[in-house]
């Protein structure tokens, strides 16, 4: 059931120090943490998160180092006991199970991977992967079954009677991944999974993860300190600072629509050319000729309107058929034609809306047309992009930059 | 110098009150140590020489390699034609059962400290007491609850052998990487699963040093409770010092030696098993 929602956190707060409670009262004051800091000796890990997270859905929560990412991932499954706050999982309240329950949620609902991997150098890698069906008191057999297909999902097969150190790193990180979902969770929580990997290798992992996941649908809590991960990897981006969360959104909405100085700074750096979409760049309130319907005239007069050389082409449908330039129009007049179906160019670039501006800049290369974004299954348009905005996203020029640029080019 | 404080006054009574009172309890002790303590020892005795050189020598073999067996077999081989086989019998036997109480008590007091930061404060600075009070001052309590002999030889001998036991115990479990136990954890263990699965497993090489250093401790003290009467080696390197005898002195003291070197090797190499899973 896609949508639905798998963890809801509620004002889910960590503090660490003695006076926990007067720290609580204060933080909901809202005194300031240095303040807090003076008067009761506590530092706050995490700051009333809120935030629900949708089954199937890979949320990342990014923040540098200290921003309480990982607290906050502990204080999902409770490794960390939080100070306030509720988390649900399938409604259920998290923090108010007892120990007995918990250790079930655990060995049952909720895995782990870790940063160092976390294996356990005593064990072979089947007896890693199987390590969480052996304390759940699954028989031999049945636990060797399983971490068989663990092994095979992860492709690992054939180093099972291998010890963890005999591996390279991308290869242990594949066992923490096989020994969490061994157990069959709903939810995946990865703490910075792949940061210790080597740069080639953390990608591969990615993709890799990605893949799996279109096909086992679990619910993945991704932790990372790196934004580019945190856009490859994530349906919805969480952006943590100081233990307090910034902004949630697609990684689209968070570059585009950056809500505070934090999260512009840190966006700033971002290729933006990889996650710009053409439905965000498109301008939308555009003018429209009707293929069958509008003469010469009409679309002379909807030019001059609307001060442009160039117009998209619709039909009774809404369906786009191409675009059509002033000097043709021009020329059709001149010929005494009444009806533009000739004069319109079909051969025009056109785009789905979630095409990127990197897939789109080749197609700026060939024409100096503008491109057309239309419905993937109805073909209606939905909008159009300029060539200006595609080089301003591109380069992060500004317009007046890429005019005169463009005139300086023309008068070579 | 002028005594302005009577500490020793004070320890005195109190020694005195616990003897009255405890009596039967401490008969008791004595007499289950001593019954122990005697099995393990005829259990040695009465095995041929070859025999037990044997076992040494194939234990050396298996576990430390070709050069510690070699001299295994060669230096037990000098203690029986030196004439101290029976008194290095009767001094292994002290050791083992000094080690297996030191142990028995060690391992479960290094554990709770390793668990509990309040344990750990409490046990910390006795442990210091007991590694740096000399020697000798434990025969003192010791003949006095228990007289001369080798129970009061054995009693003192687990009070000295048993800090490394505790403190590795301790550090082995403290030092594992945080990422194992939170996997552990994470996987939704019991406090008894984590100890057993994961880190009495993991921190073996540690402790085995622990159980190593509590051997050598225990046999440099047998040595020593030999002034108590408590047999084996010991008595005869006293016997040594106490007639002026240079060859006696020499000679006991080599078989120390030796059994130390021995026990030591064979002991180190269990704590280093040869195969892969410790290699990093």
């Amino acid at each position: 059931m896609k949508d639905s929602i798998k963890i809801r956190v509620k004002d889910l707060t960590l503090i660490f120090g003695k006076r926990k409670k007067e720290a609580l009262r204060l933080l909901t004051k809202g005194v300031s943490k240095t303040e807090i800091l003076k008067k009761t000796g506590c530092t706050i890990g995490v700051d009333r998160a809120t935030f629900d997270i949708k089954d199937g859905e890979v949320f990342v929560v990014m923040g540098l180092s200290g921003s309480g990412k990982s607290t906050l991932l502990r204080c999902l499954n409770r490794l960390i006991e939080p100070t306030a706050g509720e988390v649900f999982v399938n409604d259920d309240n998290i923090t108010k199970k007892n120990n007995k329950e918990l250790l079930e949620i655990r060995r049952s609902g909720m895995s782990m991977v870790f940063q160092n991997f976390g294996l356990f150098p005593h064990r072979t890698i089947l007896s890693n992967i199987g390590f969480g069906l052996e304390i759940k008191g699954v028989d031999k057999k049945e636990r060797l079954i399983k971490a068989q297909e663990a092994i095979e999902t992860v492709g690992l097969q054939g180093f099972g009677e291998q010890y963890p150190n005999q591996l390279s790193g991308g290869m242990q990180q594949r066992v923490g991944l096989a020994r969490a979902l061994a157990n069959n969770p709903e939810v995946l929580l990865m703490d910075e999974a792949f940061s210790a990997l080597d740069p080639l290798i953390r990608s591969d992992m990615q993709d890799e993860l990605l893949d799996l996941q279109k096909k086992l649908q679990k619910t993945i809590v991704f932790i990372t300190h790196d934004l580019d991960e945190a856009i490859k990897m994530g349906d919805r981006i969480a952006i943590m600072k100081d233990g307090k969360i910034e902004q949630i959104g697609t990684a689209e909405e968070i570059i585009t629509n950056p809500q505070s100085e934090y999260v512009e700074a840190f966006v700033e750096k971002v290729d933006r050319k990889t996650i710009i979409t053409a439905e965000t760049l498109m301008f939308k309130k555009y003018v429209t000729c009707l293929y069958a319907k509008d003469g010469p005239k009409g679309v002379l007069r909807k030019m001059r309107e609307a001060s442009v050389e160039v117009l998209p082409v619709i039909d009774e449908n809404h369906k786009f058929k191409g675009f059509i330039w002033l000097n043709d129009v021009l020329s059709t007049q001149e010929e005494g034609k009444t009806s533009i179906m000739d004069t319109v160019k079909e051969e025009v670039p056109k785009v789905f809306p979630d095409c990127t501006v990197e897939e789109m800049m080749p197609l700026t290369t060939a024409t100096k047309s503008p491109i057309a974004v239309i419905h993937p299954e109805t073909g209606r348009l939905l909008g159009i992009i300029s060539q200006v905005s595609i080089m301003i996203e591109a380069t992060r020029f500004d317009k007046k930059e890429i005019i005169d640029l463009k005139k300086q080019s023309k008068e070579q | 110098m002028e005594k302005i404080i009577d500490l020793g006054q004070y320890v005195a009574m109190f020694v005195n009150w616990l003897m009255d009172f405890g009596r039967p309890f401490f008969d008791f002790l004595k007499n289950s140590g001593n019954g122990f303590i005697d099995s393990i020892e005829w259990v040695l005795t009465a095995t041929p020489f070859y025999v037990v050189i044997l076992i040494f020598t194939l234990l050396a073999y298996f576990k430390a390699g070709k050069g510690v067996a070699l001299f295994t077999v060669l230096g037990l081989g000098l203690i029986y034609m030196m004439g101290f086989w029976n008194d290095t019998m009767v001094t292994l036997a002290l050791i083992l059962v000094s080690t297996i109480t030191a142990l028995v008590l060690g391992v479960p007091l290094g554990i709770w400290a390793a668990k509990s930061p309040k344990a750990d404060k409490a046990i910390h600075p006795i442990l210091d007491v007991m590694q740096t009070m000399p020697a000798f001052v434990y025969l003192i309590p010791a003949v006095l609850f228990f007289s001369v002999g080798k129970f009061p030889g054995a009693v003192a001998t687990v009070i000295f052998a048993m800090p490394p036991a505790v403190r590795l115990t301790t550090l082995g479990i403290k030092e594992l990487p945080k990422d194992v136990i939170e996997a552990a954890l994470s996987c939704g263990v019991t406090g008894t699963q984590l100890l057993f699965k994961v880190e009495l497993p993991l921190a073996m090489r540690t402790i085995s040093t622990g159980i190593n250093q509590t051997i050598m401790m225990a046999l440099s003290m047998v040595v020593i409770a030999g002034m108590i009467a408590a047999g084996g080696l010991g008595e005869q390197v006293l016997a040594g010092i106490n007639n002026l005898d240079i060859g006696l002195g020499f000679e006991s003291g080599l078989a120390v030696v030796i059994l130390a070197i021995v026990l030591d090797r064979i002991t180190q190499a269990f704590g280093n098993p040869k195969d892969k899973i410790n290699n990093k």
